[in-house]
């Protein structure tokens, strides 16, 4: 039992005796709150690479070999601890990074950017951005509004229908849909494989893919759909590709490219590699854990 | 999923030749959820040949036949025919890489080393890839220090600093166990540059004169020097740049040196010395005395090596080639191999303009290169982009195709990209260039004066082994 009492009275004889002692009672000043000064009036930004890329651990026997390491990983590796807790940098840095994942999830795909990729939206049977997260149900459901609207803009029976959804990521989209659209669609023209017409779903979860192949009938289908945050990278696309995807199929059956993203493979490279897998799959007729490659 | 490359290195130096076989072990290093990473994962040496003198016609010239059925002896021993040899490397080092040996050994070669194994010489590469032979590049890289690797051996000290793993710089001495050659007693040989030596440590050496230890010595003290005034630990004298060898870049090492190590037929005496001088009639022996004297042993740590008189034969056979990135783009298989293309790297301004779909500029840079490397071919290389969005990607495809035009009609078009955008851009150059093959690869870095051997695709066509040589014969 926890005698509230007994601890009120330490803290008082604690804070009596440093003042006593003449110590200053906010700790943790010196170095952190250095580092953390801002210049020219302007709060240096805790997420930029270059603020990650420092190394904030102090006294170390091998430093060279530490910038090594950080080079290697965006893990948050060198960066010291007060004791057994963390450095007020390295806590508002994760706090910062969690507020990006956070914005990541509750906003919206940039609409000139859709309109700049020429993409119509529908939205699955989720009504708002906060119950999208909550209810993955609605999120991989058409209504039959939806489904006559698809049918009479898109392409019927294409080879290959491609489209972009938000999934847990509408800033992963905002930021590699303009690369990766242009170079999958391309490649795969390149291909002579016939595509669908493109479009954008809103509230999108990846099994909404298998309502849109069946509607469509497309043999091989494939989402561009933004991954949940995490707090490396908000920023990360997926690849969700399947053959004669339907309704209640197995997750085993779809094939995925992720980690689409600056630190990972590059937007315009995944979309050249997602058309030669998707050329494959054609090929071989076969998709996810079949699909040897 | 995984495949293996057979890969033979062969060093045909000074003093010796010799030959591994080693199996280069690839592998796709990423889970099946993401793009393809396709790494050497380990290297085997599978046969460690004998080690030879090179056969000499006099003149310092090699016996080039007599190389060949050494060498053809060597493939019946390690139970392999050269057409079972998917890569590799030969090295013509120190002094044998004059431009008329290695020519004459370099035709010899091609047809006996295989379809990829290549001639490859020049003391900057020698230097590179002894110290990945010694262990020591890897060394520096698991410890994370610096460490500079001296492969002393007959002719010359290659020196390699690594540090993290990464080059730092590289140069070469003409400093050897053999510039000073002893017969009964008597010296029967001084290299130029040995004499060079004597000189300045105030030794007089003829050839037919008595060979004393005292004497020759202080000569090879002189030359131990010259190595600790090469990596900066004590102040450099006009001899060392005097017996640094001409056709290495001049090393000016910038970061100062942690560990050393010592590979080449000499490093077996620096590491268990011998008093019995001139066993080998030369100085060797005395040579690495002096070095375990000298401030190189005294004053840096003394790092152990995997291998001493194999490193370059080791590092040739196991070091030398890479693999591309695992998105390129190469549809025309029965292109490859190709072998000794020199690498173009367009100047700053050229690749910005190629940056804006403008390549007028890179034909001819291009349309000069060939006719001043008289190539056949050539390797675009562009190091400058990172990460370009897909306008950019297809602004570089316009540009390069311009630029292909420098080439002669039909010929390949080779790019090379340093970042990860090899696939996009290669489909994109297809749609744009009809009338040649495209073949586009990334995650290699070539620098200016470097030549690249592209071998067979391998796990399906995700990869290209890549060797990269770093100047063949000297400049």
């Amino acid at each position: 039992m926890i005698d509230e009492k007994l601890i009120a009275k330490i803290t008082a004889e604690v804070l009596r005796r440093l003042n006593a002692a003449g110590t200053p009672i906010s700790s943790g000043t010196g170095t952190v709150s250095r580092r953390l000064q801002a210049g020219d009036g302007v709060l240096p930004d805790l997420t930029a690479p270059e603020s990650k890329a420092e190394i904030t651990l102090e006294h170390m026997v091998n430093r060279d070999l530490m910038e090594q390491m950080k080079r290697k990983t965006p893990a948050r590796i060198g960066i010291g601890s007060a004791g057994p807790r963390m450095n007020t940098r390295t806590y508002l840095t994760l706090r910062a990074d969690h507020a990006g994942a956070r914005d990541a999830v509750f906003r919206d795909v940039d609409e000139a950017l859709l309109r700049e990729m020429g993409l119509f939206t529908v939205q699955s049977l989720c009504t708002s951005r906060n119950e999208h997260p909550t209810r993955p149900d609605l999120g991989r459901q058409l209504s039959e509004d939806t489904r006559r609207e698809l049918r009479s803009k898109c392409q019927m029976n294409p080879q290959v229908q491609v489209y972009a959804a938000d999934g847990l990521s509408s800033q992963a989209v905002d930021m590699n849909l303009r690369d990766i659209l242009p170079a999958l669609m391309d490649g795969l023209q390149d291909y002579g494989i016939s595509t669908g017409t493109p479009f954008f779903m809103r509230f999108g979860r990846v099994p909404a893919m298998d309502a849109v192949s069946e509607y469509l009938g497309a043999e091989v289908t494939c989402v561009l759909l933004g991954e949940r945050p995490g707090l490396a990278t908000a920023n990360s696309m997926s690849a969700y590709i399947a053959y004669k995807a339907a309704v209640g199929m197995t997750e085993a059956r779809r094939t995925v490219v992720s980690n689409i993203h600056s630190g990972g493979i590059p937007a315009v490279e995944a979309g050249a590699h997602i058309a030669g897998l998707l050329k494959t799959i054609l090929e071989r007729k076969q998709s996810g854990v079949d699909l040897q490659l | 999923m995984d495949t293996s490359m057979l890969s033979v290195g062969i060093d045909i130096g000074t003093s010796t030749t010799s030959m591994v076989v080693s199996r280069l072990h690839v592998r796709n290093t990423a889970s099946c959820f993401t793009v393809p990473r396709v790494a050497i994962t380990g290297t085997e040496i599978v046969y460690r040949g004998e080690i030879y003198q090179t056969p000499q016609t006099g003149g310092n010239r090699i016996d080039a036949d007599a190389v060949a059925s050494l060498l053809e002896e060597e493939y019946r021993r390690a139970g392999i025919t050269p057409e079972q040899v998917q890569t590799g490397a030969v090295i013509i080092t120190g002094e044998s890489s004059r431009k008329e040996n290695a020519a004459l050994v370099t035709e010899r070669m091609s047809r006996l080393a295989g379809e990829f194994v290549v001639a490859a010489a020049g003391p900057d590469l020698e230097s590179i890839i002894a110290a990945k032979g010694a262990g020591t590049a890897r060394y520096s890289e698991e410890l994370g220090c610096s460490a500079a690797n001296f492969d002393v051996g007959g002719g010359t000290t290659n020196i390699a600093v690594f540090r993290g793993g990464q080059l730092e710089d590289k140069g070469c001495w003409d400093v050897g166990g053999r510039l000073i050659r002893v017969e009964k007693g008597r010296i029967s040989y001084v290299s130029p540059r040995a004499a060079l030596a004597a000189q300045d440590a105030g030794v007089f050496l003829r050839v037919g004169g008595p060979a004393e230890p005292e004497s020759l010595r202080k000569v090879t003290d002189r030359m131990a020097e010259v190595l600790c005034e090469a990596v900066g630990l004590v102040p450099e004298t006009p001899l060392c740049r005097t017996v640094e060898t001409g056709e290495a870049t001049p090393m000016h090492l910038k970061c100062p040196v942690d560990c050393v190590s010592f590979s080449g037929g000499v490093a077996d005496y620096v590491y268990h010395p011998s008093t019995d001088w001139f066993r080998h009639g030369d100085i060797g022996p005395l040579l690495a005395d002096s070095i375990r004297r000298s401030a190189l042993f005294t004053a840096r740590k003394v790092i152990p090596v995997l291998e001493t008189i194999r490193a370059t034969v080791v590092g040739a056979g196991s070091y030398t080639t890479t693999v591309s990135g695992s998105t390129i783009d190469c549809v025309r298989e029965d292109l490859l191999p190709l072998k000794n293309l020199p690498v173009l790297v367009p100047g700053k301004e050229t690749e910005t303009e190629a940056g804006l779909g403008r390549g007028g500029a890179l034909a001819e840079e291009a349309r000069w290169f060939l006719q001043e490397s008289a190539a056949d071919n050539t390797v675009f290389c562009l190091k400058r982009f990172r990460s370009p969005d897909y306008r950019k990607v297809c602004a570089l495809a316009d540009a390069l195709a311009e630029a292909a035009g420098a080439l002669s009609p039909g010929a390949p078009l080779l790019v090379l990209t340093e970042q990860d955008y090899a696939k996009a851009l290669g489909q994109a150059l297809r749609r744009r260039v009809k009338d040649r093959p495209v073949v586009c690869i990334d995650g290699v870095r070539a620098e200016e004066g470097d030549y690249l051997d592209l071998g067979r695709p391998l796990m399906g066509g995700m990869v290209l082994p890549v060797v990269v040589k770093t100047l063949i014969f000297g400049k």
